[in-house]
């Protein structure tokens, strides 16, 4: 099964780590605006959340590409950039969503997250598991037992 | 590419800035970070400067290995200390140095003084300078947000004074975000003596490693290896306040000043009563243990505020150092410091001082404008806290710091301040201990755990653990024991001269983890990242070297082995509670000065604590200052 990667903000500790290594694996250089990964950060309060490429079902990104560079990799169900075709007019950094597809500030090319040929760096490194590759089905309980766990705290707070 | 980052000479008086690159001799002398700043304090600062004065510099800097994949988002910063005269230097987590070197410099000399209050602004290449008129008097987080909107980027780092910096308080922090500080020996004092608010940064340039893919499995290693391991794991989810629990649990902490080494009824000061209000953890740039506690705290008088750690100092602030026993009062304490820009231990330090003073009689109400003095009372603790930052009535004595209190204060207070160099002790108790005593009285910036502190003595390791671990012979496993702890202080010395200077936090390296890397780790990581190639050996020389020029900066100062003792209450009063290991021991007086002997034979210095010709030649050290850079 094509794993997806699961992004978790309150695990999140802020510590950018998935940047540097993005930055390195890709552009063999550290360098966080050449990152795909960006932690967007509201310090005064304490809020941290990733912010990437979710590899939509429904790509606007690919909808959007006026030279269709854009399509999924039947490999990793990366949703990906085709150099070839690409001309850099950036509707896919214009329509994004989520601000999953970035301007490179070096080479100007658009980039986004490949997932790391299936072996995406970010979750690799990320130590609390705030960012995860793991199979749909995984995810989806992820979130239930997080959600249980809330609940079930919660419960016992009430009980005392 | 690494080693290609360069070098800025800011001089705030004529607003002129020269920029240079770091010749590699110097990289391989002394790495970066702690160790180049301190070749350049000895460098720059000559004999006898008044440290307030336009003529003392403030040395920013990022050490050699900041910005990679592992904890290394250490700032140091550096400059003859307005608290005690000697090397001022400290070191801080967050992100800012990580910024530094994305905007092209590792090191910052700043001399001079602004005519009117000035920022930074640091950007790709340049460095600029920036009115900072409507950002003095705002607090350390209020100015960091002010100068994002001011430059309209809100991915701007900055290191900032807060209003203790700008009043001169002499043990004032550096900040960067909402708690990360370059707390000890008054830098903040300094940034404000030259009327610099704030130093900004933010950087777009690559930073290339030499080798990205072997940094990349390696780190990845170390990393999991750090996040894994018990010390780690215990950290992540208590931060450095689960060490006050272990220590107070043995008799180690210092309660009521000095009076005794165990808070008892410790139950609501205990790290877990964080839960009620922390919201998660956070970690530094790129640090898998994530040490910095985030919480939420609601106050009838501070309102509800957002804030991050506590940390282990801040529980004898506002805890046990003055007489308080809840976590509520640490919450409030750590907010006061972290908003006013004061270094939470000599602001615990120096009022739990005054409270004793008050309790003997020693100082009256005369001299505290009728302020009752008394444990216990964080109401009083509070109020004191800003009347040290704004420097009013009694705290306009106490911001001075313990020498020039002790003026005012009269002789009798004298014997009461626990301070070695001019600067507090931590809110340990290291009677039980000689090792750790030892290291305190010899840090290089006065007293210091920081500096050389052989925490993993407190483990009882076997013998033959030690031995292997500290490379020497006639170790011993108890902490009681004067044998051998000489040894273990000075390979601790030249392991944290190496860390500061790589840039990477001591929590990751032998310090609290007998198993956390050490030299084989780093110099794989140096080559992987710049391509210099050092051995084992050679690095810990540079360690030693680095340490050498610190004592040659005392020693020029009129330092001497005078100076390399304990406060008189270590080996006067045996401490009264604790465990069996603890309870009724002090330090013998003939032991440490036997154990200082040993020390100083050791470090090739001679029984007077000056470092021998021979020792500076073997350095290299024997024609500093050598003005290269």
């Amino acid at each position: 099964m094509q794993k997806v990667l699961v992004v978790d903000p309150e695990r999140c500790t802020g510590c950018r780590l998935c940047e540097v290594v993005c930055s390195l694996h890709h552009e063999k250089t550290i360098n966080p605006y050449r990152s795909r990964i960006r932690v967007v950060k509201w310090e005064g309060v304490g809020v941290y959340v990733p912010m990437v490429c979710q590899h939509c079902e429904s790509p606007v990104c690919e909808a959007v590409c006026p030279m269709n560079a854009i399509s999924r990799d039947p490999a990793t169900g990366a949703v990906v950039i085709n150099y070839d075709r690409c001309v850099g007019c950036r509707m896919c950094v214009l329509s994004c969503p989520l601000g999953g597809v970035s301007i490179d500030p070096k080479t100007r090319k658009v980039v986004k997250c490949d997932l790391c040929n299936g072996k995406p760096q970010c979750a690799r490194f990320c130590a609390t598991n705030a960012l995860e590759f793991v199979e749909p089905t995984k995810a989806d309980l992820m979130r239930r037992r997080a959600a249980v766990e809330k609940y079930s705290e919660i419960v016992r707070r009430l009980a005392i | 590419m690494v080693l290609k980052r360069k070098i800025a000479y800011v001089d705030l008086t004529k607003r002129e800035v020269k920029v240079r690159d770091i010749p590699l001799e110097m990289r391989r002398l002394y790495l970066g970070g702690r160790g180049l700043d301190m070749y350049l304090l000895y460098n720059h600062v000559e004999k006898g400067v008044d440290p307030l004065s336009p003529d003392n510099v403030l040395l920013v800097s990022a050490g050699l290995l900041v910005g990679t994949p592992l904890a290394a988002g250490r700032t140091h910063v550096g400059g003859k200390s307005p608290l005690t005269g000697i090397v001022g230097s400290t070191n801080m987590g967050g992100f800012f140095a990580p910024e530094l070197r994305l905007a092209g410099f590792d090191h910052l000399v700043i001399k001079g003084r602004a005519e009117k209050p000035t920022y930074l602004w640091v950007h790709d290449g340049q460095v600029e300078f920036m009115d900072a008129s409507g950002l003095w008097g705002m607090k350390v987080f209020e100015a960091q947000e002010a100068i994002r909107k001011d430059l309209g980027d809100p991915d701007v780092k900055s290191m900032v004074i807060g209003p203790a910096g700008e009043n001169l308080v002499r043990f004032a922090n550096v900040m960067t975000g909402l708690k990360n500080s370059g707390g000890r020996t008054g830098m903040g004092c300094l940034m404000g003596s030259k009327r610099l608010k704030a130093i900004a940064a933010k950087g777009t340039m690559d930073l290339e490693l030499k080798h990205p893919d072997e940094y990349l499995e390696y780190a990845l290693e170390l990393n999991q290896r750090m996040a894994s391991s018990r010390w780690g794991r215990a950290s992540g989810k208590w931060g450095t306040m689960v060490i006050w629990n272990y220590t107070n649990t043995w008799g180690g902490v210092r309660v009521r000043n000095f009076q005794a080494n165990q808070l008892h009824h410790a139950e609501l000061i205990e790290p877990q009563n964080i839960e009620k209000w922390s919201i998660g953890t956070a970690g530094c740039y790129g640090c898998v243990v994530h040490c910095r506690h985030r919480y939420v705290y609601s106050d009838p008088k501070y309102g509800t505020f957002y804030d991050e750690g506590p940390e282990y100092t801040s529980l004898g602030a506002f805890g046990a150092e003055v007489g308080c026993d809840r976590m509520e009062y640490v919450l409030v304490g750590n907010h006061l410091v972290n908003s006013l820009g004061l270094d939470t231990l000599e602001t615990g330090s120096m009022i739990a001082w005054a409270i004793e003073l008050y309790e003997k009689g020693i100082i009256d109400d005369r001299v505290t404008g009728g302020l009752k003095l008394e444990w216990g009372n964080p109401d009083l603790v509070f109020q004191l806290v800003e009347m040290i930052a704004y420097r009013k009535g009694i705290g306009d004595i106490l911001a001075d710091g313990p020498r020039p209190a002790i003026e005012k204060f009269g002789p009798e207070s004298a014997y009461y301040c626990i301070q070695i160099k001019g600067m507090s002790n931590l809110h340990s108790d290291e009677r039980p201990t000689p090792s750790l005593a030892l290291n305190i009285a010899t840090a290089t910036r006065g007293s210091d755990h920081l500096r050389s502190r052989p925490a993993v003595d407190l483990y009882g390791l076997p013998v033959e653990v030690l031995e292997q671990l500290y490379e020497a012979k006639g170790l011993t496993s108890t902490w009681a024991s004067y044998e051998g702890k000489a040894k273990m202080v000075v390979w601790q010395e030249k392991l944290y001269a190496v860390v500061d200077s790589l840039g990477i936090c001591k929590y990751h390296t032998v310090f609290i983890s007998a198993t956390a890397p050490k030299w084989e780790e780093w110099v794989k990581l140096i080559y992987y990242a710049t391509g210099l190639e050092f051995t084992k050996g050679e690095l810990m020389e540079v360690g030693e070297r680095i340490y050498n020029i610190e004592r040659m900066f005392l020693v020029r100062e009129g330092l001497s082995r005078k100076d390399d003792y304990l406060p008189e209450r270590y080996y006067k009063e045996p401490c009264p509670t604790g465990l069996p290991i603890a309870k009724g021991r002090y330090i013998d007086r003939a032991e440490f000065d036997k154990m200082l002997d040993e020390y100083y034979d050791l470090h090739g210095w001679d029984r007077n604590g000056i470092p021998k010709p021979e020792t500076l030649q073997r350095l290299g050290l024997d024609k500093e200052p050598s003005h290269k850079l």
